[in-house]
């Protein structure tokens, strides 16, 4: 995990031609966007290298006429921490939200194309949404603990599985919590309510219970926006030290995070996949104008 | 000059500041926050006020105070406590009747302004007088005559209302054994409790031992009737057969001999009961003669212990010297009023709240206490929530969670909320026609036949009251519920359906346990409309009198079927239904007390849950 320490973000490079002529190359794939053109995403050939966890396939998703994601094909490595960037709007969420197809609780979302989950397509005819849902974690933007103890929330999992054991549910738990660096923090009030509990030690239970389970692929939706540096730095650390049992798919609005957490980064403009390569290229030297012009903060 | 020109500038200058100050005064919105004051201080002025009327009427009710003694011109004496004094103005006609004397009092009385006061007297003795309130102007008293008699005594006995008079003399056997106004109030209280204690084993052989006779008598008839009906034997046989039963109990040779041959004619026309009806019939006749040997056996038992009580009587004489026999046995409390200190006042005044609070009525329900109402009332309450409750959480679960939205889903909506502006008592005819007459009737069809035609469901009761109010209150419920749930974070549900969370697993382990505390708000709302409403319950099954506690130490126990009294119910007989209204008024007011302080109670204790699980569930974010 060396290979991914915090590549620097570069300045507006002086060696290029003037912002000008920047701009104009990268108002390109916007200008062709904007006419309705489809725009190929720029995919670096190490993505291809990797298993695959999580392929979308040519996905598109329409929020009753609104079309908020075109035709968006990426794969997901399997024990990789994957990003997701883009100005805000550009769907990230909704991408995120259609692997596990929470958009289906949504009144009239209609989607094209496929996604699959370790070759299981996710929106096939005869999908048990709720199986499917059980080998997905998530994590969400503002930590949402449920209403009951810690422990409770940690095994809420198991629980609406049917599981009594005691002892695999304290197995669990203990397992769950240690992962999501809080083991030690709560483990002599497990059975006090989870609302008690600090925003940053709220959302680190929610990742507990999102990894509870042993998800296939872990979802989170930029989970440190509403945590304080050192709390986001113990979540960093907690997802480096999830891969590679785990693969992490996540949204994240904060540029240095997705350089120093994530392997690989796939950025986004106006509900298509843009460029998408490992998180070293993409931010030292990405092959679109407009990545750059994002990661760099000239756009967006 | 020079001095003046400045003025107007300056005057300007002022007024165009307060204007100023005047919009930021009311972008600051400081007028409405001075309405909303006002508001809120009109609603605490009437809260309080209502309040501390009751509070002050029936809190004072008890308190036994004095008994004065005074003269009027026209030579009359009374002896009574005082119960109200108010300022009037007597007009001429009223004063025409009256005697020259009065005439000139009230015209010196008068002479000021034209307004005097007078008091509302409680004279009592109704049996005697046949009044029990007799109002008195200032006027009318022969100055310096009104005193407090020490030996007037205050008497609640079981009839007549109140008597107030002295003792006279105790007779044991028509035999008098004190005399003298200390000497037989001491023989009173040496043998009161003594004969109370044999009137109250009397009222336990009369309700419990003879009411037992009597119900084992009426289920052994049901069950004969039972297997006439199963076994099909025609009406006229059975009517000749227990007019034989009946004459051969207590009637003459002639009277049991044509029964006989009646009989015998009916069995002759082709007609023999079968076996087992014959078996269950003679059983019957052993059983119903054991149960009347214990009949007899109990009255003997009653007499002795009236022969018992009634040896003791105390002879009393009224103010006007009237001599008034009353038996120990039907006094319930005498208090010699005048002779009583704070501590004496205050102990009759907690006996009598006991009495109030633990016994039943007597005397038409103007004295004695409410205990039965107020078990009816808390018993209904419970009922009606515990059927309201889960009826309207289901609705609305199905309202807000499962149903589309649409057009017939804001038309229920709509219609749930109509429901709750329609008048109560329009629920109260529909529970009769419905819940009485149709579900009752059906019940009494199906397992109460042998008691037919007297209704055991088809008529009104604690179930069905119950149940209507659980309709009325319904909307409360259901409105309360569905604002609870459409507050759950949409994030909870979110994150429990990204745990792999089916919608019924969503809703039972998350939504419902965060939405309790609101669901409890709804409860505790309409347990406070249910518990306060009375015009429905007239028509399904609150009673004036009910015999029975509806839950009692008969076998099955509980007895939904049964009437009930009601506290509302009670207040409105009390203050319009009753021949003593006057002093009934003091009643109205402490039963009013009593049924704030129960729905206060019943409200805290829901809020008390409430907040309990409110902890629990819901904490504080961040
Ligand atoms: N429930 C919805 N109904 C209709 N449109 C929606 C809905 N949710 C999102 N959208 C639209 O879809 C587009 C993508 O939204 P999305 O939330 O995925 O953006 P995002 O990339 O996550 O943005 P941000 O970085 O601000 O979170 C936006 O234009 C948004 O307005
Ligand atoms: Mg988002």
């Amino acid at each position: 995990m060396t290979d991914r320490a915090a590549p620097t973000i570069p300045a507006a490079p002086t060696t290029r031609p003037g912002p000008t002529s920047i701009d104009a190359r990268a108002s390109r794939n916007l200008a062709a966007i904007a006419r309705g053109e489809t725009v190929q995403a720029v995919v670096h050939e190490e993505v291809d290298r990797e298993q695959v966890v999580l392929e979308v396939d040519g996905f598109s998703l329409f929020y009753g006429g609104y079309q908020a994601l075109h035709r968006v094909s990426m794969k997901v490595p399997r024990g990789k921490i994957t990003a997701l960037i883009g100005p805000s709007g550009c769907g990230k969420t909704t991408l995120l939200r259609s692997v596990n197809r929470l958009n289906d609780l949504i009144d009239g979302v209609r989607v094209e194309g496929d996604m699959r989950l370790n070759g299981d397509s996710i929106y096939g005819r005869d999908v048990d949404v709720i199986e499917l849902r059980k080998r997905m974690g998530m994590v969400f933007q503002k930590s949402n603990p449920f209403p009951m103890s810690i422990y409770e929330n940690v095994v809420y999992a198991l629980r609406i599985d049917g599981q009594r054991d005691r002892r695999v549910l304290d197995e669990v738990c203990e397992r769950s919590l240690r992962a999501a660096a809080l083991w030690d923090e709560v483990k002599d009030r497990l059975h006090e309510s989870a609302l008690g509990m600090s925003g940053g030690q709220q959302q680190r239970l929610c990742i507990a219970r999102a990894v509870a389970a042993e998800p296939e692929v872990l979802l989170m939706d930029e989970p440190c926006s509403a945590l304080d540096p050192i709390a986001t730095q113990k979540i960093e650390e907690l997802m480096e030290s999830l891969v590679p049992h785990y693969s992490v798919l996540i949204v994240t609005h904060n540029m240095q995070q997705a350089a120093r957490a994530s392997d690989y980064t796939a950025y986004m403009v106006l509900g298509r996949l843009i460029e998408y390569g490992p998180t070293q290229s993409i931010f030292q030297n990405p092959k679109l104008p407009e990545t750059e012009d994002y990661i760099t903060g000239r756009f967006g | 000059m020079t001095a003046v020109a400045p003025t107007p500038a300056l005057a300007s200058s002022r007024s165009g500041r307060r204007a100023a100050s005047g919009a930021t005064m009311l972008a600051a919105g400081e007028p409405v926050a001075w309405l909303m004051a006002a508001g809120l201080g009109l609603a605490l002025v009437m809260i309080s006020g209502l309040l501390a009327l009751v509070l002050w009427n029936g809190g004072t009710t008890f308190w036994p105070g004095p008994i004065v003694e005074l003269r009027t011109l026209d030579g009359a004496t009374l002896l009574g406590e005082e119960f109200r004094r108010e300022r009037y103005r007597p007009d001429e006609t009223l004063l025409a009747d009256q005697s020259a004397a009065v005439r000139t009092a009230a015209a010196q009385a008068l002479s000021g302004d034209g307004w005097t006061s007078r008091s509302l007297l409680r004279t009592a003795n109704f049996d005697v007088t046949g009044t029990h309130f007799t109002w008195i102007s200032d006027y009318e008293i022969v100055p310096d005559s009104v005193g407090r008699p020490e030996w007037a005594i205050g008497i609640e006995r079981l009839e007549f209302g109140r008597f107030f008079g002295f003792p006279l003399r105790g007779e044991e056997d028509r035999r008098v054994v004190a005399e003298g106004e200390a000497a037989t109030w001491a023989w009173f209280e040496a043998h009161h409790r003594e004969v109370r204690r044999l009137w109250e084993e009397r009222r336990d052989l009369e309700t419990h031992e003879v009411g037992g006779v009597n119900r084992a008598l009426e289920s052994e008839r049901l069950r004969l009737r039972g297997i006439e009906l199963r076994e099909g034997i025609p009406a006229e046989w059975v009517v000749a057969w227990s007019d034989l039963l009946r004459t051969r109990r207590g009637g003459s040779a002639e009277e049991i001999e044509s029964a006989r041959t009646r009989l015998a004619e009916i069995e002759a026309a082709g007609f023999v009961p079968t076996d087992r009806f014959r078996a269950a019939a003679a059983e019957f006749e052993a059983e119903e003669a054991t149960l009347n040997d214990r009949f007899v056996e109990l009255t003997g038992e009653i007499a002795r212990l009236d022969a018992a009580m009634d040896r003791f009587v105390m002879v009393l004489r009224t103010v006007d010297g009237v001599e008034k026999s009353i038996p120990l046995a039907e006094i319930v409390r005498a208090i010699p009023q005048n002779q009583l200190g704070v501590g004496g006042r205050l102990l009759v005044f907690l006996d009598r709240w006991r009495e109030f609070l633990l016994d039943g009525p007597r005397e038409a329900n103007s004295e004695g206490g409410v205990f039965p109402a107020i078990f009816g009332t808390v018993a209904m309450t419970l009922i009606m929530t515990l059927a309201v409750v889960p009826f309207g959480v289901l609705a609305a679960l199905y309202l807000r969670e499962y149903a589309k939205g649409g057009a017939v889903i804001s038309a229920v909506r709509i219609a749930v909320n109509n429901l709750a502006g329609v008048p109560s008592i329009v629920f109260g005819v529909f529970g009769l026609g419905f819940f009485c007459y149709v579900v009752g009737a059906s019940i009494d069809q199906l397992l109460f036949e042998a008691k037919l035609p007297n209704p055991t469901f088809g008529k009104g009761g604690l179930l069905w009251s119950s149940l209507t109010l659980a309709l009325l209150t319904l909307p409360v419920v259901i409105v309360a519920t569905e604002e609870a749930l459409a507050a759950v974070p949409r994030s909870m549900r979110e994150g429990s359906y990204a745990c792999g969370a089916s919608k019924w697993q969503t809703i039972r382990r998350i939504v419902l346990p965060r939405a309790l505390p609101g669901i409890m708000t709804g409860a505790i709302l309409a347990m406070a409309r249910g518990a306060g409403e009375v015009a429905p319950l007239m028509l399904v099954g609150a009673v004036k009198l009910a015999p029975e506690l509806p839950i009692d130490g008969v076998a099955p126990f509980v007895h939904p079927e049964r009437s009930f009294m009601h506290l509302g119910f009670h207040i409105y007989d009390l203050g319009f239904q009753s021949q003593n209204s006057e002093a009934a008024k003091p009643m109205v007011f402490t039963t009013t007390l009593l049924l704030i302080v129960l729905i206060a109670l019943l409200n805290l204790i829901a809020i008390w849950l409430r907040s309990r699980l409110r902890r629990r569930f819901a904490g504080s974010q961040f």
